[in-house]
């Protein structure tokens, strides 16, 4: 089951170097949403490291909504998706190939411009590499998150909006421990027990939202 | 190989076709026949196990229901992999080792060795179609039940006594074949069923 796992996640990594520009909107979308509020509020450098996390975190977990309303939907419009319902005995195992490789092409790239964001907005070094590591716990989070809203909504009109709807309250909890992680930082502690249930959220949304996915794919190519 | 007892399907208020009964034998074609909106489609989501029938039973011998081969109306090839990459990942979705290599073969058995490099997107209607059902011709060794949806759409007259050469040497291995073509085809062997007398008022 595990090699039907790679071979979907290696199809889809494909597909994301062939459609370049597509694949890289989300990490254009959060170096430019993110880039922009220094040059709006002003070069003022407390406010701007007092705001800095909260909008590196925000922009992000929006540039991670911006790609996986579609994550199902070119698979469900070509018949691909039924055709790995059938193969797959364990449908979990697909839903996390596509899981992973979105967040290999979309959560990697915004992990890594993480630190330019943070150099933006004047940053501490151990800040911004908290800032990373929050959004190296986080981006896979939303990931697995937007799956769920994805096959919820897959072949409804204005499903993408609907995927909004439904996720975003669903990954509150992320950007508030990954924001404060790095506000743990600045204020001269320790971002550990922010990271830890970082790490807890990572591990039971990894657990519930591919059975969750899993059972919605099935419902909506029924 | 299968066998279907008192098949119901209900699309939103409207019953489709109701008390279906139908049975698959190991080395059988048939072709399902009925008009445009009688169900033909459904029902074969249904035995394919896409969909659940409303009522009724459905039974497939040990193991044969997961290892058939579907094809519907949709061709499942990618527009941005050449069409080489996109049969090979259909091949490894039916847990076929070398995929590569096994895909390479069945195009070249299709007549499509020359197109494997280009991409799907830009084929024609006929060569994605060809390139969808070289899927049937990945691997000779397991007798699969084919499920098959308007194949011959699209096809010109040489691919369609192809496939239908195919169908027939598949059924003649053991394998099992149910198709739908709203074109008269010539298949060896083949028996019919109709879906009307099931289908609900």
């Amino acid at each position: 089951m595990t090699g039907l796992l790679w071979a979907v996640t290696k199809r889809d990594l494909l597909l994301a170097r062939r459609r370049r520009v597509e694949a890289l909107l989300p990490l254009g979308f959060f170096v430019v949403a993110a880039g922009l509020f220094p040059i709006a509020i002003g070069p003022e450098p407390n406010t701007l490291k007092l705001i800095g996390p909260g909008v590196a975190w925000v922009c992000a977990l929006l540039a991670a909504m911006l790609s996986v309303t579609q994550m199902f939907a070119s698979d469900h419009q070509d018949g691909s998706l039924e055709q790995m319902l059938l193969a797959a005995e364990r449908l979990e195992w697909l839903v996390l190939g596509k899981v992973l490789a979105h967040w290999l092409s979309s959560g990697v790239p915004l992990v890594l411009a993480s630190p330019l964001i943070g150099v933006l907005f004047d940053m501490q070094a151990q800040a911004i590499a908290t800032l990373a590591l929050s959004l190296m716990l986080g981006t896979p989070v939303l990931s697995l998150l937007g799956a769920v809203g994805a096959a919820l909504t897959l072949g409804l009109r204005s499903g993408a909006s609907l995927v909004f709807l439904l996720v975003l309250p669903l990954t509150v909890p992320t950007l508030i421990f990954g924001t404060g992680a790095v506000a743990a930082v600045d204020a001269g502690l320790s971002p550990q027990a922010h990271l830890s249930l970082q790490g807890a959220l990572l591990l039971l949304t990894l657990l519930g939202a591919p059975l969750a996915a899993a059972a919605a794919l099935r419902i909506s190519l029924d | 190989m299968l066998n279907a007892r008192g098949l119901a399907c209900r699309r939103g208020r409207r019953t489709l076709f109701r008390g279906l009964d139908m049975q698959l034998r190991p080395g059988s074609i048939t072709w399902l026949r009925g008009t445009n909106g009688s169900g033909k489609t459904s029902l074969m989501r249904i035995l394919a196990g896409l969909s659940a029938a409303s009522e009724g039973e459905l039974k497939w011998r040990d193991g044969a229901g997961r290892q058939l081969i579907y094809i519907g109306h949709s061709n499942a090839l990618k527009d941005d992999l050449t069409l080489g990459e996109a049969l090979a990942f259909l091949a490894r979705l039916q847990g076929l080792d070398d995929a590569d290599s096994l895909a390479r073969q069945a195009l070249g058995r299709l007549g499509l060795a020359s197109r494997r490099e280009q991409a799907v997107r830009t084929l024609s209607q006929g060569q994605r179609r060809r390139g969808a059902l070289a899927r049937l011709a990945l691997d000779d060794e397991t007798p699969r039940t084919w499920i098959l949806d308007e194949p011959y759409d699209a096809l010109d007259r040489d691919s369609m006594t192809m496939l239908s050469r195919l169908i027939e040497a598949h059924a003649a291995r053991g394998g099992t074949v149910l198709l739908t073509s709203h074109q008269a085809v010539d298949l060896a062997g083949a028996s019919e069923f109709d879906l009307e007398p099931w289908r609900a008022a």
